[in-house]
């Protein structure tokens, strides 16, 4: 039995608006195990992004609990255990690229010793060495959020959650990307959270795909993959990608029926 | 020969604007000050032709409107001609003006850079602050000046002070409203961001809030720096006309010495033009030190 890093108690968060409230997420359980590559996939308005945010303390729930590493989520934003990637990449224009990594590592009190190592290091596994005196608007759109993930990967938290970070880029260069983060995961063993709306992204990613339907926001299915973890590319040829692939499909076609 | 052009490109239309100004400027000096011109002629009984009196115009001692030259020959004649000791000397009028804007541009930058951080972080300063903030400039300054003044005189404090605080009061305005804005430019990601990351209030700040808002304090230093030119004129103007720009203004206008005050306004132009261009300069130099394109 492996241990769970995040997990989700009848979770739900209600959104008290002027049309009235507005269910963002109901009735979420949901067990994250450790080294656990989890997509969270669904049409907008579904609260997959809410969710995230919730598991990172950015939202609080109504109702429910979280527990990230056996702490509430606030806690364990306190204790910094997570890194987080935004949609966009939210480089400081002001900061080299070596300055935006080392902005996290400076505010926990890393030394200037420390923070210069682990830029080499974090900018080596993002495959961007040599780029750390670099302004981000000398970057190319898909550079600037390696960058990002190099920030969020820059500290010691083995836990990484990611809000959709190849949506704004092109497929091809979310391709090099994907492979990339597959890497990343294999070497680092962090446990991953990961926000999309593309199913090739999410099958070709996880070891679990979350499922999710709007209105109110939950979780309609769980499927886990059993997809060889080198995987390559050429693998969305193969009958299993394409398996679970429809299973996705499918199931987000259910959520959606009810409009 | 394309440098040539290039240069042609970048000073022509100066040049060009410069030029349809000057025109202006003498076809109404000869305009206004021809019904003097004729004035004199008239008592004097003789008839003058219209080149006549388009030459009188151009001499006068105390014309309605001096033309060009008569305003340069008075500024080269109280600023180069002059030892920049002698009460004449329009430098030495100028430097007081400019003491008393400086000062005042250093307060009124403090105060508002203070003011701006309160009411960025605290909802009941926001709340109480930012009307009186609005309300103290909707009070002409020509009315609150020399109340300031007298205050100050009563308690003793008087000569740069009371002018600094004057141009404290026009200047602060801006670099509060600037500060604001730019204080709170970081957008809902970047500020969860610092969150994700527990950073301290005051790391935000110091790491995210001040450097995105210098754009927007150099705009308003720019606005604020000749606001506070504006500021010390006006202090300078209820105080018995004793030195400074404003001083040469007043003493100009008792006396009709219209040469005088043009020539003043010249010289109070050209410095608020020279200090907004010296923060240009500062904003340049800044901006690109931090790698931010502008």
């Amino acid at each position: 039995m492996n241990e769970s890093v995040i997990s989700a108690n009848d979770l739900s968060l209600t959104f008290e608006t002027n049309d009235g409230p507005v269910h963002a997420l109901q009735d979420i359980n949901l067990d994250i195990e450790k080294g656990e590559f989890v997509s969270f996939i669904g049409p907008s308005g579904c609260g997959k992004t809410t969710l995230l945010r919730v598991i990172a303390d950015l939202e609080t729930p109504t109702k429910g609990v979280v527990k990230v590493n056996d702490m509430s989520a606030s806690q364990a934003r306190m204790e910094r255990a997570y890194g987080y990637v935004f949609q966009a990449a939210g480089l400081y224009p002001w900061r080299t690229i070596g300055g935006n990594i080392k902005l996290p590592l400076e505010i926990m009190g890393y030394d200037k010793l420390e923070q210069k190592e682990r830029v080499t290091q974090v900018l080596e596994l993002v495959e961007l060495s040599g780029f750390d005196k670099k302004f981000p608007w000398q970057l190319s759109g898909g550079m600037q959020q390696r960058a990002s993930i190099a920030r969020a990967l820059a500290f010691d938290a083995d836990i990484l959650l990611m809000d959709e970070p190849f949506g704004a880029l092109d497929e091809i260069v979310r391709d090099h990307l994907n492979e990339q983060l597959l890497k990343l995961w294999a070497t680092t063993k962090k446990t991953i959270g990961f926000v999309t709306h593309s199913i090739p992204e999410a099958v070709f990613l996880s070891s679990k795909i979350v499922v999710m339907s709007p209105r109110p926001g939950r979780i309609s299915k769980i499927i886990n993959s059993n997809l060889p973890s080198d995987r390559t590319l050429e693998i969305r040829d193969s009958k299993e990608f394409l398996d679970i692939a429809s299973q996705v499909r499918d199931e987000l076609r259910k959520g959606s029926s009810d409009e | 020969m394309n440098k040539i052009r290039d240069f042609w490109n970048l000073v022509g239309p100066i040049f060009t604007i410069l030029l349809i100004i000057t025109a202006i400027w003498y076809a109404s000096a000869v305009w206004l000050n021809s019904a003097w011109a004729y004035d004199k002629a008239k008592r004097a009984n003789v008839s003058i032709s219209f080149s006549e009196m388009v030459s009188d115009t151009m001499i006068q001692e105390k014309p309605l409107l001096p033309s060009p030259h008569q305003v340069i020959k008075e500024i080269y004649k109280t600023t180069v001609l002059k030892k920049v000791t002698s009460k004449r000397s329009l430098i030495w009028h100028g430097w007081i003006t400019l003491s008393a804007t400086l000062l005042g541009f250093a307060f009124g930058t403090a105060l508002g850079i203070i003011l701006a951080v309160g009411i960025v972080f605290s909802k009941s300063m926001d709340m109480s602050v930012m009307p009186w903030v609005i309300t103290s400039q909707t009070i002409p300054i020509l009315a609150i000046a020399p109340m300031i003044i007298v205050v100050l005189n009563a308690v003793g404090v008087s000569g740069l002070l009371p002018k600094a605080i004057i141009s404290m009061y026009l200047s602060f305005f801006p670099v509060v409203v600037g500060m604001v804005k730019g204080l709170r430019s970081p957008d809902q990601m970047q500020l969860d961001q610092m969150r994700t990351w527990s950073a301290p209030k005051t790391t935000s700040f110091w790491k995210l809030r001040l450097p995105s808002s210098m754009p927007y304090l150099f705009a308003s230093l720019k606005i604020g720096v000749a606001a506070s030119l504006v500021g010390a004129i006006v202090g300078e103007l209820p105080t018995g006309a004793v030195a400074g720009l404003g001083a040469r203004l007043l003493a100009g206008s008792y006396y009709g010495q219209t040469i005088q005050i043009w020539s003043a306004l010249i010289c109070a132009a050209i410095l608020a033009a020279s200090l907004v261009a010296i923060i240009g300069v500062i904003e340049r130099i800044t901006l690109r030190k931090m790698g931010i394109q502008i």
